[in-house]
């Protein structure tokens, strides 16, 4: 029996458990012995030039080594002509609270935060530009030179007569928040300049990329540069590559020829490791109240922070997932990406899908709610029929397979979907405080989005009969060491305890991509299986000599991971025996796994949620999903990435958000401030299964890693604002405070005072009179 | 000043400033990198350990109070012959750990939390729970391990019952 399908505990955990893992600040190495610590002096204003830095007091103060600020980057290729580029540490000007400025050196991390205190920094204040709205202005602007803050811009406006012919049009501006990613171990790097060669121990993502991050930043071949990922302690998109931080840890170790090492406070981590989503959007639906919908159109601003880095990126997958599960006459997104003076904004769990997801799912809903037809019954009206696959949508996206109808039944069906709007009738009836709201979002993302970049691996198998899988993939969480082992103990039957999996060091595995987009299995794992693929292979060529037989007599017995001749097995040969035949290296196969393209997994959400209308408190109580990534490898893997997916979407949905200031400060850069989930304001969630295998890859598989959080955050949004819906309340933003939904519910006792602007971030008819907020009689 | 820790059964000493934090006493003089920090504000809970017994939050706590006391980490929980507590064993079985950098401290609030409350509810185990933060499981398996280990205590505490009678 096939061990593919079946429920593996995880060969990581014993190691997790009982020892910890070692993360980068555990890493006790002869290679780092009296490392200096590094701690950085990070900019305290949003926008400022910088008039002088005086590190006198510092580097005299106790156990200082070193005081190093951009007049030290006398070493490093210069930006060129780039108006907006980066640099490793802030030259005459800061953009953001928590912008690196100078680096201090102790031999411990004691004296370091002592000594940061005495540099003394003179900034001359300069406006902050905190907003979109603010950005787009451009009275001020972040980049000499640039004539905008505008960092990118694409997509065509709706036609003319997209509109034409439906019943109800309704625009809206939502907001899809910032957010921070939060790993639990924060940013980390050691590094050590020696014999010419640089080595970076990195909490990365993607050990391969952060090599070629160092090489262009410090001007340094691939070659003379090893990364090292440890244990990653989360990543959630924000620990791609290498960002400036950690690079400067590598410079200052080469500049000062010491060992260094550095980890940031949570604090720093908040204001310095990028943020997610920011985006705003201007969502325009139309149709006809037979509940079809004609066209839809999003038009959206993205936030990038302080430097573009990967913000535009965000807005052209957000444009390209626009439309979502739907059929649609016109659908269209327009999109401009702009810079602001708060954190960089990257990839975090979905980049740029969830948002996709967010504002076509509140559009639906708002449609719903126009002809008020059940939102269920819309979405049954307009997904993509199963017929239609593969499905090329008007943005481009190429959907692989697909089932959405059937997800969507699958998902009512197993929360008992009409029970609920029955229970949520009774509690309207009777004016219960506690009102009970029903949400469903479909979805449809992609995921490999880049699946031409493919993924690596090398598969040798010893003498011993042991296996080693060099992979380009690499874990921070999500189980490759069993997962990928179980690809190979499927084809070559080799026990699981004989597989080891090593990835995330760029001399072991010198060429990879590395894990983000859901990529892993789908990638890394086709290519491990190819691999194992072809050791077999290779095997039963080498067999057919050792036994004298013709390959095409031979069979493969995976119980015993033996050739023999067909029914003979007197014959069999162990891949042990085969590998010491093959040579010293043993049996060895190298596959660069590059398919077309990517793959797009699916599902439904449904959430309930319990709103007190008394406080506005919204509890969810329950979270049933469908969450169809084509075959399973290992339903535990999966089921647990479906679950903290969940949890990030409803974390966003309910609690979190990345405040500033109108100055520019960060009000939520502590863990005390900034709401990240607890257990206790989750339920146990209610996981179903489908499986709609693609046929983009040999295992039939597609990413699970950000699904979950895509399809909960706007089911949660929608139950939330369904529960007071018969208060007359239509939208409200994430994260659906208590306070966003008590307001919500106070607005609708008052009589609207005046018709919505073009500015007005409320809802507006374009072609029908606005429907008054219904009321309640008490 | 000098201090004197019992951790994980072994008497550790050193001469250190007044204000290190216990967990830096723990991974930097004692060498033991499973207590892991997570935050600056007490809000993570990444640092629990056992300090006689019951879970702190080793981030909030002096190396100067830890004097004389006794503290279990990680890497003391399991038996001496390598046997996983119970709790560590309902992780790996039920997948309540993923990254496994809140793991540590998880497991060792929820071994506090079964001595103190040994049949929780599922509710019993979110709220005993809500101070140590997990990003990677959204809780659902950390919960469940929790509850599992709760079993398995509890059949074993009958099975030696039965026993003893």
């Amino acid at each position: 029996m096939s061990i593919l399908g079946t429920r593996v505990v995880r060969t990581e955990d014993p190691r997790l458990l009982t020892a910890g893992g070692t993360y980068t600040d555990d890493l006790r190495l002869p290679e780092l012995a009296g490392a200096g610590r590094i701690t950085f002096v990070r900019s305290p204003m949003a926008h400022a030039r910088i008039t002088g830095i005086d590190t006198s007091a510092a580097r005299k103060a106790p156990g200082v080594i070193a005081v190093l600020t951009a007049s030290d980057l006398d070493d490093v290729p210069s930006a060129g002509d780039n108006p907006t580029a980066e640099p490793l540490l802030a030259a005459g000007r800061v953009r953001y609270v928590g912008e690196a400025v100078a680096i201090v050196v102790t031999e411990d991390s004691y004296q370091g935060e002592d000594a940061a205190e005495l540099v003394s920094v003179d900034y001359e204040p300069l406006p902050a530009v905190v907003t979109i709205g603010d950005a787009l202005a451009g009275s001020t602007l972040l980049f000499d030179g640039t004539g905008s803050n505008l960092a990118a811009a694409g997509g065509d406006p709706a036609p003319d007569d997209a509109f034409s012919g439906c019943d109800v049009v309704i625009e809206r501006r939502i907001v899809n928040q910032r957010l921070a990613p939060v790993p639990l171990e924060v940013r980390a790097a050691a590094a050590r300049w020696a014999d010419g060669r640089l080595t970076l121990w990195v909490s990365t993502q993607n050990a391969q990329l952060a090599r070629g991050a160092l090489a262009g930043s410090l001007g340094l071949p691939e070659a003379a540069i090893r990364v090292i990922a440890p244990d990653v302690g989360g990543g959630f998109g924000a620990k791609i590559a290498a960002e400036r931080d950690s690079i400067a840890v590598a410079w200052a170790a080469k500049r000062l020829s010491r060992p260094l090492r550095w980890v940031e406070t949570r604090n720093e981590n908040l204001m310095g490791m990028v943020h997610g989503r920011a985006q705003q959007h201007i969502i325009k639906i139309g149709g006809t109240r037979d509940g079809r919908i004609r066209a839809y159109h999003l038009d959206l601003v993205q936030d990038c922070g302080a430097y573009p880095r990967f913000g535009p990126f965000l807005a052209t997958l957000t444009k390209l997932m626009a439309s979502g599960v739907y059929d649609i006459g016109y659908a269209g997104a327009t999109f401009r990406a702009v810079v602001t003076t708060t954190t960089p904004v990257s990839a975090y769990r979905g980049a740029g899908r969830p948002e996709a997801t967010a504002a076509i799912e509140r559009a639906v809903d708002l449609f719903a709610a126009e002809i008020g037809m059940d939102p269920v019954e819309v979405r049954r009206r307009n997904v993509v029929p199963p017929d239609a696959f593969p499905y090329t949508t008007q943005s481009g996206a190429v959907y692989d397979s697909g089932d959405y109808a059937a997800a969507l039944d699958k998902v009512l069906a197993a929360a008992g979907y009409a029970g609920l709007r029955a229970e949520q009738a009774r509690r309207r009836e009777r004016g219960d405080p506690a009102q009970l709201g029903i949400g469903v979002s479909c979805y449809v993302e992609i995921t490999a989005g880049d699946a031409p970049l493919g993924e690596t691996s090398r598969l040798v198998v010893d003498a011993t009969g042991a296996a080693t899988v060099y992979t380009g993939s690499s874990a921070h969480g999500q189980g490759h060491q069993t997962a990928f082992a179980m690809l190979v103990s499927d084809e070559l039957g080799i026990p699981m305890d004989r597989i080891t999996v090593i990835h995330g060091d760029t001399d072991a595995v010198p060429k990879g991509v590395g894990t983000y987009a859901s990529r892993s299995l789908q990638l890394g794992g086709s290519a491990v299986h190819q691999a194992a693929v072809e050791v077999k292979d290779k095997a039963r060529d080498l067999a057919a000599g050792m036994i004298e037989a013709s390959e095409a007599d031979l069979e493969f017995d995976v119980s015993r991971g033996a050739w023999q001749v067909r029914g003979d097995p007197e014959t069999a040969l162990t891949l042990a025996a085969i590998a010491e035949r093959a040579g010293p290296d043993g049996l060895v196969a190298d596959v660069d796994f590059r398919p077309d393209s990517p793959t797009f997994p699916f599902g439904a959400h449904v959430a309930v949620v319990e709103v007190d209308t008394e406080t506005g408190k919204a509890t969810l109580i329950r979270h049933v999903t469908v969450d169809d990534a084509g075959k399973v490898l290992n339903p535990v893997l999966a089921e647990g990435q479906r679950h903290g997916g969940i949890a990030q979407g409803v974390a966003q949905a309910l609690l979190e958000e990345m405040l500033y200031d109108a100055d520019g400060n960060p009000l939520t850069a502590t863990l005390a401030d900034y709401s990240a989930i607890t257990a206790t304001e989750l339920p146990s969630f209610e996981l179903i299964g489908m499986e709609t295998p693609t046929t983009v890859n040999p295992l039939g598989v597609k990413g699970i890693g950000e699904a979950g959080t895509i399809g909960a955050a706007p089911a949660v949004q929608s139950a939330v604002i369904d529960a007071v819906a018969h208060l007359g309340v239509r939208h409200i933003d994430m994260p659906a405070t208590p306070v966003r939904v008590w307001t919500a519910i106070r607005e609708c006792y008052s009589e609207p005072t005046s018709e919505p602007g073009p500015s007005d971030p409320g809802e507006r008819s374009v072609q029908m009179a606005p429907a008054g907020p219904s009321r309640v009689s008490e | 000043m000098k201090v004197t820790v019992t951790v994980n059964g072994a008497e550790v000493a050193a001469e250190v400033e007044d204000r290190m934090l216990l967990v830096h006493y723990l991974r930097e003089v004692a060498g033991l990198t499973a207590t892991n920090i997570g935050c600056d504000t007490t809000s993570c809970g990444a640092c629990t350990i056992l300090l006689d017994g019951e879970s702190v939050k080793s981030c909030t706590v002096l190396t100067a109070q830890a004097d004389g006391h006794q503290v279990v980490t990680a890497e003391g929980l399991a038996s001496p012959d390598g046997e996983m507590h119970p709790v560590q064993r309902a992780f790996r079985a039920e997948h309540g750990l993923q990254c496994g950098f809140c793991t540590p401290g998880m497991v060792l609030a929820a071994v506090s939390l079964l001595r103190e409350n040994p049949h929780p509810t599922e509710q019993d185990v979110r709220s005993g729970l809500e101070g140590n933060l997990c990003r990677c499981t959204g809780y659902h398996n950390i919960v469940r391990a929790v509850l599992a280990a709760a079993g398995e205590t509890a059949a074993q505490q009958t099975a030696v019952g039965e026993a003893a009678q």
